[in-house]
């Protein structure tokens, strides 16, 4: 019963969607007011209508209703209720159901704090909000609907792929996907803005918000999926350049250029074009990524099996979302009056620079991924594109990134003294020289690897130097400064935070790739293995119960006395095993203890890893996402378009500090 | 690009434009001819096991191969932590040495895709891709047993019929 509401709801949404979609749009062409009010509760009643229909599948899913063929396929009674919860989620329906949940949510979002948002462009973004909708709900509705019954329920379901049954994963994919679906916004605002064939600086305050909000959730949501390969796959590795991991960087990138071209469109009104073009281009992204996860057209090690007519349905999307929206760029965007031309040496110039190359590398990493779908459908070779591709390209392009990510936001807008920010940036050389000459000399590493951590410490200092500039430490009395400090906007905070995150990022990246080691070996109990000066001792194995799997423990003592235990489990009901690796984070790295099959000989296959630095990965991801939610939290920017009486308030006031808020 | 001009004192928008342009295209030129040579070096081409049969390939090239872990054919050692397995596709066999821990999905009877490079008539793998889910079976393996004969679109479970050859 609750599973047929669901679906009537699903439906229902489906209509509203397209009453959000057609009467709005014909409004906003005859300019009545009436018909385009309709898009404010339109979108707020598709929200709830997905919402009941989300409720009633969650609800199936906690009281396993196994006549429910999706919960039968993807649930057991015996399950754990977070995972009974998260599995709602993690299997293709419920997933695109979460999808247009958020898609939903977004549109809903849209129209609750738009309230001051002219009513023409208000309602034609909702109008394209509408029509995503449109196509993703007949998706649902036309080949994988979640609420399908089955005649005769089984007593129990399949379970849950053990690997989903983790808690990185239960928050991944939500994380992940409001990502990508926040980009649907600042697309249906992009087309929104063509139609009207006007972009003025009120467009780029609005855009710039839920743009920032997706890519912080982006950044979240890869950096939980990059954790959650980390240690529940085993392999001690953290990105793989697989087709799937690179699905959810391009629009990463291209949400990275369009937040700071953003900035161009609001302070400078220039650049008006290509940021809309941009957001067209984050979001195709984002429905290409979906399509490849999706579809299974490339090999990849986080695949799942998929049905083919489904992946032809979500390219056809992708073909009307990509060819629709660029051909009316094509047709509108030569209309819209181009905004003033600049020097290169300024703040617009240096935010110029970080989209080029921002572009470039998701350029470089689109092709690396499509390129063997080109190659097979032409010559029907076979062919993988992999690491050694995307080191090779996005390493080197984005090196001129960094450098200039130490310079850029020491320039002033309009016209900038390059030399005295050079020259302020003395710190930084010092700094970059003392690093380079530690990991030469002491560390005695490799070129990679000094070029990497000079590029780290070079853009920490820098960040640094740029706050203490910001501030003028040292050259004002102390208290003034620190008042200074104070006041500081928040969208500065972000700035810095979400730059030293790139640092922090780097360093991590560079420890674990060039400095690991690694030991394989077949043990018995009470063996020594040594690795990178360390030394563990294999304690032996022990077999163990858990909730929905039982265990095979491999203990590991570490010369600090410490243990630690790697398992093998084996689900009885999904009948495949997994393996938990051990893992000892410290600041200085980690060491990571795989426990293997029994070998021929009665003895224990092991894999020990030493990783050093690599936590700080993830910790530069989480200042990056801190970076971007402080940003959001500015008041300029909470405050929504801009009334003139705003405008004038806060422009003289902050004259000097508002150089740098990106 | 940002140090580029040292500014002559009179810069009409059109050669400020024609500058910014020429900087952007010179770096997508550079970019376009990093993506070249990283292509050539690190394309990684797929063979089934019937296809290195016909053909061999170039030793020092890295290569992927795939197709089914025969049944019965996986034995560890003897060099430390090595395993090692046949790799079939119906219509001819190969070889394969590993060192390391197997990823968890890793079946005999199931598909399985490993890159590395032919070494004699072994195939040294360094990498076995890891899948998330029992019926998942990567496109190439499907395409390579279809062309010997040994799997049906939609046929469930049709990759355990397959014989162990």
């Amino acid at each position: 019963m609750i599973a047929e509401l669901g679906h009537l709801a699903l439906i229902a949404a489906l209509v509203v969607a397209l009453v959000q979609t057609l009467i709005p749009l014909y409004g906003a062409a005859v300019a009545d007011p009436r018909l385009m009010a309709i898009a404010r509760p339109a979108a707020m009643v598709q929200f709830l209508a997905i919402g009941i229909s989300f409720a009633a599948l969650t609800q199936a899913y906690l009281v396993s209703d196994f006549s429910v063929v999706n919960v039968a396929m993807n649930s057991h009674s015996s399950k754990p209720l977070i995972y009974k919860i998260s599995g709602v989620w993690a299997n293709h329906e419920g997933s695109m159901l979460l999808w247009v949940l958020i898609l939903a949510l977004f549109g809903a979002a849209v129209a609750a704090f738009g309230r001051n948002l002219p009513l023409d462009l208000r309602a034609r973004t909702l109008a394209v909000q509408g029509l995503i909708g449109v196509g993703f709900l007949a998706f649902i509705l036309f080949t994988s609907n979640p609420f399908e019954r089955i005649p005769n329920p089984p007593l129990d379901g399949n379970g849950l792929n053990p690997l989903l049954q983790d808690i990185g994963l239960a928050l991944h994919p939500p994380m992940l996907y409001l990502g990508y679906v926040g980009l649907s916004t600042t697309f249906s605002f992009a087309v929104a803005a063509l139609l009207e064939g006007r972009v003025d600086p009120a467009w780029a305050r609005w855009v710039r918000p839920w743009t920032l909000a997706a890519w912080c959730a982006l950044t979240a949501g890869i950096a939980l999926g990059s954790g959650w390969a980390y240690y529940e796959l085993g392999w001690g590795g953290w990105w793989f350049w697989d087709p799937v991991e690179n699905a959810s960087f391009m629009p990463w990138l291209a949400a990275t250029a369009l937040l700071h071209s953003a900035i161009v469109v609001e302070k400078r009104g220039a650049l008006k074009s290509w940021t809309v073009f941009l957001a067209l281009v984050a979001f195709a992204m984002s429905l290409l990524g979906t399509f490849l996860v999706r579809s299974g057209v490339l090999t990849s090690v986080h695949a799942f099996a998929v049905d083919p007519d489904r992946g032809l349905f979500i390219l056809g999307l992708l073909a009307v979302a990509i060819v629709g929206s660029f051909i009316l760029f094509a047709w509108r965007a030569p209309k819209m009056e181009s905004g003033g031309m600049f020097r290169p040496v300024s703040r617009e110039g240096g935010l110029v620079l970080n989209n080029l190359i921002m572009s470039t590398a998701a350029a470089t990493v689109l092709i690396g991924t499509l390129y063997p779908l080109a190659l097979e459908s032409m010559t029907g070779e076979k062919v993988s594109v992999g690491p050694p591709y995307f080191e090779a390209t996005v390493v080197p392009i984005m090196i001129p990134a960094i450098l200039a990510l130490g310079i850029g936001p020491l320039l002033a807008w309009k016209r900038a003294n390059l030399k005295a920010a050079l020259i302020k940036l003395w710190p930084s050389y010092l700094a970059t020289a003392g690093m380079a000459v530690v990991a030469l000399v002491l560390l005695g590493a490799p070129v990679g690897a000094i070029l990497g951590l000079s590029l780290a410490v070079w853009l920490a200092v820098s960040v640094l130097v740029e706050w203490a500039d910001r501030i003028k430490l040292f050259r004002i009395p102390f208290g003034q400064s620190a008042s200074r400090a104070a006041g500081l906007p928040r969208a500065a905070y972000g700035m810095s935070l979400a730059h030293l995150g790139m640092a922090v990022f780097i360093l991590g990246a560079v420890g674990e790739t060039f400095f690991s080691s690694e030991v394989v070996r077949y043990v018995d109990p009470g063996d020594k293995i040594e690795i990178a000066g360390r030394e563990l001792v294999f304690e032996g194995v022990e077999h163990r119960q858990g909730p929905n799997y039982v265990a095979e423990v491999g203990i590991f003592k570490l010369e600090d006395g410490e243990v630690m235990e790697s398992e093998r489990r084996v689900y009885p009901v999904e009948q495949t095993s997994t393996t938990e690796a051990a893992i000892r984070p410290r600041a200085w790295g980690d060491i990571y203890a795989v426990l293997g099959e029994k070998a021929d000989n009665g003895r224990s296959t092991i894999r020990i890893y030493v990783k050093p630095l690599v936590l700080w990965i993830w910790i530069g991801c989480g200042l990056m996402t801190l970076g971007g939610l402080v940003s959001l939290a500015d008041r300029r920017l909470r405050v929504g378009a801009p009334g003139k009486r705003r405008a004038e308030a806060w422009t003289p006031a902050h004259a000097g500090m508002d150089a740098g808020d990106d | 690009m940002t140090q580029k001009p040292r500014q002559k004192p009179k810069m009409t928008r059109k050669s400020k434009r024609l500058i910014l342009i020429g900087c952007g295209l010179g770096f997508l030129g550079l970019a376009v001819a990093l993506v070249m040579t990283a292509f050539e070096d690190s394309v990684v081409f797929f063979y089934s096991p019937s296809d290195l049969a016909v053909k061999p390939t170039d030793p020092d090239r890295r290569i992927r191969i795939g197709g089914l872990v025969e049944d019965g054919s996986v034995s560890t050692g003897p060099g430390e932590g090595e395993i090692r397995f046949r790799v079939t596709d119906g219509g001819a066999t190969l070889p394969v040495v590993y060192v390391g821990i197997l990823p968890d999905l890793f079946r005999e009877g199931q598909g399985v895709v490993a890159q590395g490079a032919l070494v004699g008539e072994t195939f040294k793998a360094d990498e076995v891709l890891a899948k998330h889910d029992e019926t998942y079976m990567p496109p190439e393996v499907a395409k390579a047993l279809k062309e010997q004969g040994h799997w049906q679109d939609g046929a469930e479970g049709a990759t355990r019929k397959v014989p162990g050859s």
